[in-house]
């Protein structure tokens, strides 16, 4: 980006305070989205402030990206434009905690470790068991509706948000929803802005219910040669009364990664996961909570389904090792992006029974491109698949960028292809920024799309708001 | 309307399937509120394809369009407040898909809500959302107005249920929005069209999730001589985060309305009652269930009886879901509110609603989803009177008004409508509600679908009328 001019940013600095504009050139590094750094980052104090810059942006057509943490920047497309990041990290208070109602209010900026820390001292939490704990903010989770483990018992924020304050790109304070748990008064725009990458307002305040945290929580693994059979299982699960809390299925290589990363980066003394991680089969990976009652029943069950589908093993994970698989499935994402700096990674919905055709597909297209494909699927039908080009070094494709980025866009194509064919959808939610020339992070747009753009100019007149790195162009 | 256009439509749809008779509209004048709105004609296509042709011809004649399932909707979303044609969903009643496996249903908009669950109970499935109005309601309404019902406690409001949807949009364009797989990327429209009200688009398909039968259940029956004891019961259940499925509140005046219909076996001399359900396994129910129990006595349950079978369950919700049809009975017209408050305000908001009621010279009935602090408190009239209607009327605005003023909501599962329309200033801003109508302007530029509806058109209360209240048959909410 071209210096700003030193109005704009006099300007700049008379909204949020001097001390809360960044414009050294080793301060913007870190806002910096694909590659492309902004010629200032404002801090903004108060929703007040945010709707002022917006304004002010939206007079002078300034291009904003609006983060905090700074952890999903990767996601989407490069800006088409990019001037200036609005940083929230100083809106990070509680708004309004009834624990007794189990109801949050948290303004956007808020980190996940802080927000966890707040609901623990009630025994509660919010079900977003979401990657780069110590960085991510609830309004970037929020923004770029990144999913969890948790989903399977608790769904997704689209089923527990209960209302949001934003700012549009003309500068308005808008909300909708409220802070009861039951609410239809008003469009449900707090739903559009889940996934909408801060590409239809920034996200100032949001309201939640909360969740009890079960008394005691335990895990279950069952290892498999071959992915149908795990599936089978996961089918079995569902057909049965059985709730639990995660169900997800690991391919060998996955458990290979947490089995050699895991110590260091949840920054806990769990040690490393023990021989009960196989690293040579398919795992699946259920967690479950309750009284002692519903745990047994849990565990007596799970491992007579998974002797029933002919499990190699099975075994139950307590205390000691039960956050350590939860906490690698947490991170799962972040782990695989530290595998390879180009690692690129996948997520798919696919319906349950066409996950086992989907996987063969998946291999497939990346064997044919020596690309090692490292697979988490998850058991409401959603798939992850990360290739990482260096994990094998003598068989990869050449080394040479192009044909780097040409395999892997190959791959990603077919993966896409795979995901339409089985009735369902794919996108790439982080690949290295020289694939974004070649594929289309977001896949082809349907032909919803034109009501997509219609919102957009609706909410962001001047398209200010994330230029181009949402689905479409938007 | 034009005789032309009616014509055109019978051309298109079949003499039978479009009605323009006075007579024969009465019926669609009507729906479970106190609203009222004439149609020109009503129309009941059986296909996609003949709503679109439905549209155009509406579109090019620009005359508005509102669909409707059943009828049984509480806020007058269904009615056709400025006339013009009425959908009505009825004969688009299939169940097009099955997956059972993978928990998804792809049904017309005309299906029948408890009909859905009937069609997947042998796999031990059922559809989550269960207004009481179930038998009759259909599941086009419930998307329409994000229905609830005494279950969504525990398994979320219609929203989390929808996967996809097939709109017609007013264009006549066919969109498809979501699907049957997870997370359709772009924008959530699925999540923005659940709850529009009928006024972004028709409605002609929609996938929904499909919900595990819970292994057991017990209902629980607390009777309490208090008002005070038993929503401080409610309270304390929720702050000890016991979550149970279903926790529904009927006060002395309702029950003993409903035992008189009923005999649901609730006792005519208490003060009120709590009906309360746990399900899941069944280790994790036996517990919840002696949780429940505990509470209840801790604030001075007279007594908590468990449902002992099927029969006995059955009979309790009976009490619970025929509870308006009761209440029909004893009165020549009644106004059903749907406040929503934080579940910590539910002792105060009660008292307060009786004094508002006593002052302006009512007994108002209490029967409601307490679990979720949405409150449905009935106000009887007798719409004859057009000065006790007026301060029915005063009175449902003064309980609004409180609602909001403890941080809570106008609607919690009815709709705003046209009941509730002069409302939403106290609940939004001006610049909150141009913001909505934009977004509903991207999708239904010209106005036509369902027009004078959620938002305030600046016309008093004198708009208002009234109809008498039939005396069977009557509207059940959820």
């Amino acid at each position: 980006m071209s210096p700003a001019p030193a109005t704009t940013l006099a300007r700049l600095g008379a909204i949020v305070g001097a001390d809360h504009l960044l414009t050294e050139a080793s301060q913007l590094a870190r806002y910096a989205v694909d590659g492309v750094a902004p010629a200032a980052a404002a801090r903004p104090g108060s929703t007040e402030e945010i709707a002022e810059v917006l304004r002010f942006a939206a007079a002078e057509k300034l291009a904003v990206i609006p983060t905090a943490g700074g952890s999903k920047l990767g996601i989407g497309m490069p800006p088409a434009r990019y001037d200036l990041a609005l940083d929230l990290g100083r809106m990070n208070r509680v708004l309004a905690y009834d624990p007794r109602d189990l109801t949050l209010g948290v303004e956007a900026g808020m980190g996940m470790a802080q927000l966890a820390e707040v609901l623990a001292e009630h025994k509660q939490f919010l079900p977003l068991l979401v990657p780069f704990t110590t960085q991510a903010t609830i309004g970037g989770t929020i923004a770029t509706g990144i999913d969890s483990p948790l989903r399977q018992y608790y769904g997704t924020a689209r089923d527990f948000i209960l209302g949001v304050e934003f700012v549009t790109g003309d500068g308005t304070v808008s909300k909708s929803g409220g802070r009861v748990v039951k609410n239809v008064a008003g469009y449900d725009l707090h739903r559009l802005m889940i996934g909408a990458l801060g590409t239809l307002g920034v996200l100032t305040r949001i309201n939640f219910r909360t969740f009890p945290v079960p008394p005691a929580s335990r895990g279950f693994l069952a290892t498999f040669p071959t992915f149908d059979a795990a599936l089978e299982l996961r089918h079995r699960i569902a057909r049965s009364p059985l709730q639990p809390l995660t169900l997800e299925i690991l391919s060998p290589q996955l458990a290979g990664i947490f089995s050699r990363r895991a110590p260091r980066l949840l920054g806990m003394n769990l040690g490393p996961p023990g021989p009960w991680l196989s690293t040579s089969e398919w795992t699946l990976a259920a967690g479950y909570g309750g009284n002692q009652q519903v745990l047994a029943r849990h565990e007596k069950d799970l491992t007579r389904l998974a002797e029933e589908t002919r499990a190699t093993n099975s075994t139950i994970l307590g205390d000691a090792e039960r956050p350590l698989i939860w906490g690698l499935l947490r991170e799962c994402i972040s782990l695989l992006l530290d595998e390879s700096p180009r690692a690129t990674i996948v997520r798919a919905g696919v319906l349950p029974t066409d996950l086992g055709r989907w996987v063969n597909a998946v291999q497939q297209a990346a064997e044919k491109h020596f690309c090692p494909a490292v697979i988490l699927a998850r058991g409401c039908g959603v798939g992850y698949v990360a290739l990482l080009p260096e994990g094998k070094p003598a068989e990869s494709v050449s080394d040479t960028f192009a044909s780097l980025s040409a395999g892997l866009a190959g791959v990603c194509g077919k993966i896409m292809e795979a995901s339409a064919a089985a009735g369902g959808h794919a996108t790439i939610p982080w690949c290295p920024t020289e694939l974004k020339r070649r594929v289309n992070v977001w896949g082809t747009p349907r032909d919803d799309f034109d009501l997509m753009w219609k919102l957009k100019q609706v909410f962001d007149p001047q398209n200010i708001l994330s230029p181009g790195r949402f689905m479409g162009g938007i | 309307m034009d005789r032309k256009i009616i014509r055109e439509l019978e051309t298109l749809l079949g003499e039978k399937a479009v009605l323009s008779r006075p007579e024969d509209l009465r019926l669609y004048e009507y729906d479970g509120s106190v609203e009222l709105g004439r149609p020109d004609c009503a129309v009941f296509p059986r296909t996609t394809e003949q709503v679109v042709e439905i549209v155009k011809r509406a579109n090019r004649h620009k005359i508005p369009i509102v669909g409707r399932g059943a009828g049984t909707g509480l806020s007058g979303g269904a009615l056709a407040r400025e006339g013009g044609i009425l959908i009505v969903f009825s004969r688009m009643n299939k169940i097009l898909e099955l997956d059972l496996e993978n928990q998804r249903a792809v049904v017309q908009p005309g299906v029948v809500n408890m009909d859905l669950t009937s069609a997947v109970q042998h796999a031990g499935l059922y559809f989550a959302p269960d207004p009481s109005s179930q038998k009759a309601c259909t599941i086009g309404g419930n998307v329409m107005e994000n229905a609830g019902g005494p279950h969504t406690l525990a398994y979320g409001v219609t929203t989390s249920h929808v996967t996809g949807l097939e709109l017609v949009l007013p264009t006549a364009e066919v969109v498809r929005v979501g699907g049957k797989a997870l997370d359709a990327p772009g924008y959530d429209l699925t999540g923005l069209v659940v709850g529009s009200e009928g006024t972004m688009a028709i409605v002609t398909e929609i996938t929904v999730k499909l919900t595990r039968l819970p292994e057991a259940a017990k209902t629980l029956l607390a009777v309490f001589d208090s008002i005070d004891d038993t929503t401080e019961t409610v309270v304390d259940i929720t702050a000890r985060a016991i979550t149970p499925a279903a926790c529904e509140m009927l006060d002395g005046w309702t029950l003993r309305a409903v035992e008189a219909f009923i005999q649901a076996g609730f006792p005519l001399d208490s003060a009120a009652v709590l009906l309360i359900e746990v399900d899941g396994l069944r280790e994790a129910i036996e517990a919840q269930a002696e949780e429940v129990i505990e509470v209840c006595n801790l604030h001075h349950a007279r007594e908590v009886r468990v449902a002992k079978d099927e029969q006995e369950r059955q009979r309790l919700w009976a009490g619970r879901k025929n509870a308006f049809g009761a209440i029909g009975r004893i009165s020549p017209s009644y106004y059903v509110q749907d406040g929503v408050i934080p579940r910590t305000k539910l002792p105060e908001t009660l008292r307060r609603i009786d004094e508002i009621g006593k002052a302006n010279g009512f007994e108002i009935g209490n029967i409601f989803h307490a679990g979720d602090g949405n409150l449905h408190p009935i106000i009887l009239f007798d719409p004859r009177n057009p000065d006790e209607f007026e301060r029915a009327v005063i009175t449902a605005n003064e309980i609004m008004r409180f609602c909001i003023s403890v941080g809570g909501s106008i609607t919690g599962e009815h709709g705003v409508g046209m009941e509730k329309d002069r409302m939403m200033p106290l609940l939004f801003s001006e610049s909150d509600m141009d913001l909505m109508q934009r977004v509903r302007g991207a999708l239904n530029p010209g106005g036509l679908l369902n027009p004078g509806k959620i938002f305030p058109a600046g016309k008093g209360c004198g708009e208002i009328r009234v109809r008498p209240m039939p005396v069977t048959a009557s509207p059940t909410p959820a």
